[in-house]
């Protein structure tokens, strides 16, 4: 018995061991090139171990830091605006229906969790949002579509408001005299922290990583957030490249390191959340259970 | 319980009931206003694009706007069922979400079962960490780092890998044969994080009585895994497993469209609904096609949520969406 399940322990410990790695090489990987000598990678690709070391790609994005720095403004603002405002919006429906003593809350209801189960699609989201609201190149179509609320969430919280608020604390509440929005913010919500943050976890890190938005309304360079210009980067060291090989190589092509720029610039957008990843990682893993268990 | 107790009482009931619902509302009113926010959010985001659908059986003129666009029939339909296209978009959408639903279900259930034998705290937590960091980067950001393995001049395959094994170079983002293993692999590296714990999550909800009592027995892990670990766990499977059947006419756009960097020649394996919707309408400009596919794609979509929900429910009314 002790033997077997030694083996069995041990086998667990390599496979996961394996699986880290797996997960975590390319970004080492990714890393590495960032920091390699651009000619090092035209001659032998990127690397793990390269011959030769440059921060060339760096200087050149420090010299482009305006674009950078702006473009993380407009991720951050984005991130901070979007989730309180889908915060507030999400557990302020979320409460509603979890009154189901509530006139029409049963309605109400079904309008929210119809939305999970049948949606319009691009086409039609897209025409609304640019032909009837008008958000085409505006920073209202980094926050709206799709992101700012979902019926899912609505529902994480109002499964938390209905079983574990309780009412006794509204009620003596409400006898004290103290109105429904004071209710709620000052009692409901303190006492609901744990979804709270579950919710502007999630939240947060999907605006933080959202490109979609920025792919399907903006045209404007001058918007983008982080992602955005990642995807835009990606795409015009491309078209640098077919240009130059199609006009024959070009010396504005060798200005700037585009291999390893491309690679710093991947850098650049994912250190932030693998900085913050160790102090949200609880969090984060709660939450995947919490949604699991009503999903 | 108030209406049922007044309205037999009460002969004309109409004005009286309207009466009654008011002043049954009246007092929840801070709570109703606190609810339009949300609403009216859904009502753009949702519900306005849902009945925007007719835009499939229409000739799209942006100048009139959906309603407002002449009715063109089926023929946006048949434009699109003419091509080769709906069967491409639609096998690609159905063969690449059922190999990612099992495929998850096996590695992460596998992974859970491994991540539970850790008797160290720190380690597991540790290793749950680091595999679940690649779930929460972006796809523009695992595009990248698909790039520096797979880049045809610089990429860490055809420089090194390839031919350490004194294999050729391969032009990966022009060969669409590769690409079916490419995005399956993907995904689960991204993925299995994600869905291994809330298996992890079901697994330490076991009794672990069971687990004593079967050792007492002499029972072997292997046997243990089979017959507790596995049959306890099996109502989370069919759930989570039903629940993305459900989803199986949406694919991951992101995984479609930037990790194989929307290369054109690649379309005939990593073609799905939504990027066939997604190009047909910003890039093509083929916006009969894209309307009927996204029609297509919706009411196709929204069946078979019915369908996985009603077998969650027959199985589990608890789990059931509704």
């Amino acid at each position: 018995m002790g033997t077997e399940n030694r083996i069995w322990h041990v086998m667990s410990h390599v496979c996961l061991i394996l699986l880290s790695l797996l997960s975590i090489i390319p970004f080492i990987l990714l890393f590495i090139s960032s920091i390699t000598a651009e000619s090092e990678i035209l001659s032998n690709g990127y690397r793990f171990w390269p011959n030769e070391f440059s921060l060339d790609a760096y200087r050149y994005l420090l010299s482009n830091i305006q674009v950078i720095a702006r473009a993380y403004g407009i991720t951050i603002l984005i991130t901070a605006v979007g989730t309180t405002v889908s915060l507030l919006i999400t557990v302020m429906l979320g409460y509603g229906i979890s009154k189901t003593e509530m006139p029409g809350s049963r309605i109400l209801s079904f309008l929210v969790f119809f939305t999970l189960l049948f949606n319009g699609g691009l086409v039609p989201t897209y025409i609304i949002y640019t032909q009837y609201l008008g958000i085409k190149n505006t920073l209202w179509a980094l926050l709206v579509p799709s992101l700012l609320m979902n019926g899912f969430n609505v529902f994480l919280a109002s499964n938390f408001f209905r079983t574990t608020i309780p009412q006794g604390v509204l009620e003596s509440a409400r006898i004290d005299g103290a109105g429904e929005f004071r209710a709620f913010f000052r009692i409901v919500l303190p006492l609901s922290l744990p979804i709270l943050a579950t919710i502007g976890l999630f939240n947060g890190i999907a605006y933080w990583n959202d490109w979609n938005n920025g792919l399907i309304y903006l045209s404007d360079p001058k918007l983008y957030s982080i992602q955005n210009l990642l995807n835009q980067m990606m795409q015009n060291i491309e078209a640098i490249k077919t240009a130059s090989t199609a006009y024959g190589a070009n010396a504005s092509a060798m200005k700037l390191p585009g291999e390893t720029v491309r690679m710093a610039i991947a850098v650049i957008g994912v250190v932030p959340i693998l900085i913050m990843y160790p102090f949200f990682q609880k969090y984060f893993v709660k939450g995947i259970v919490i949604g699991a268990v009503k999903g | 319980m108030d209406t049922k107790q007044t309205v037999p009482a009460i002969p004309d009931t109409g004005r009286k009931q309207s009466h009654s619902l008011w002043k049954r509302m009246k007092p929840y009113w801070p709570i109703y206003l606190m609810m339009v926010p949300g609403l009216i959010y859904l009502l753009i985001n949702n519900y306005l694009p849902m009945s925007g659908l007719i835009i499939a059986f229409k000739k799209i003129d942006y100048a009139k706007g959906i309603w407002g666009s002449p009715w063109f029939g089926l023929e946006n339909f048949k434009f699109l069922f003419r091509t080769s296209d709906a069967y491409i978009i639609t096998r690609n959408t159905l063969l690449y979400n059922g190999a990612f639903i099992i495929l998850t279900l096996v590695c992460s259930v596998a992974v859970a079962i491994m991540l539970n034998e850790i008797r160290n705290r720190f380690m597991s937590r540790l290793y749950q960490s680091v595999i679940l960091l690649p779930y929460l980067i972006s796809m523009v950001i695992v595009a990248y780092l698909a790039f520096a393995f797979l880049g045809m001049e610089q990429g860490f395959f055809n420089n090194t890998l390839l031919p350490a094994l004194g294999l050729e170079p391969i032009d990966w983002y022009l060969e669409a044969k590769y690409w079916p293993y490419i995005l399956t692999f993907v995904h689960l590296w991204k993925n299995i994080g994600f869905t291994c714990i809330i298996y992890l999550a079901s697994i330490i909800g076991i009794d672990p009585e069971y687990y004593e009592a079967a050792t007492l027995d002499g029972a072997s892990k292997w046997q243990q895994i089979r017959k507790i670990t596995l049959p306890l766990i099996t109502p989370t499977i069919i759930v989570l497993t039903l629940l993305s059947i459900g989803r199986i006419f949406y694919a991951d756009f992101g995984l479609f469209y930037q990790v194989p960097m929307n290369s054109g020649m690649l379309y005939d394996t990593t073609n799905v609904i939504d990027t066939y919707v997604f190009r047909g309408l910003l890039q093509l400009g083929d916006i009969a096609k894209s309307s009927a596919a996204g029609f297509y794609q919706s009411i196709v979509g929204f069946i078979l949520v019915l369908l996985a929900n009603g077998i969650v429910r027959k199985i589990n009314r608890e789990n059931a969406l509704f």
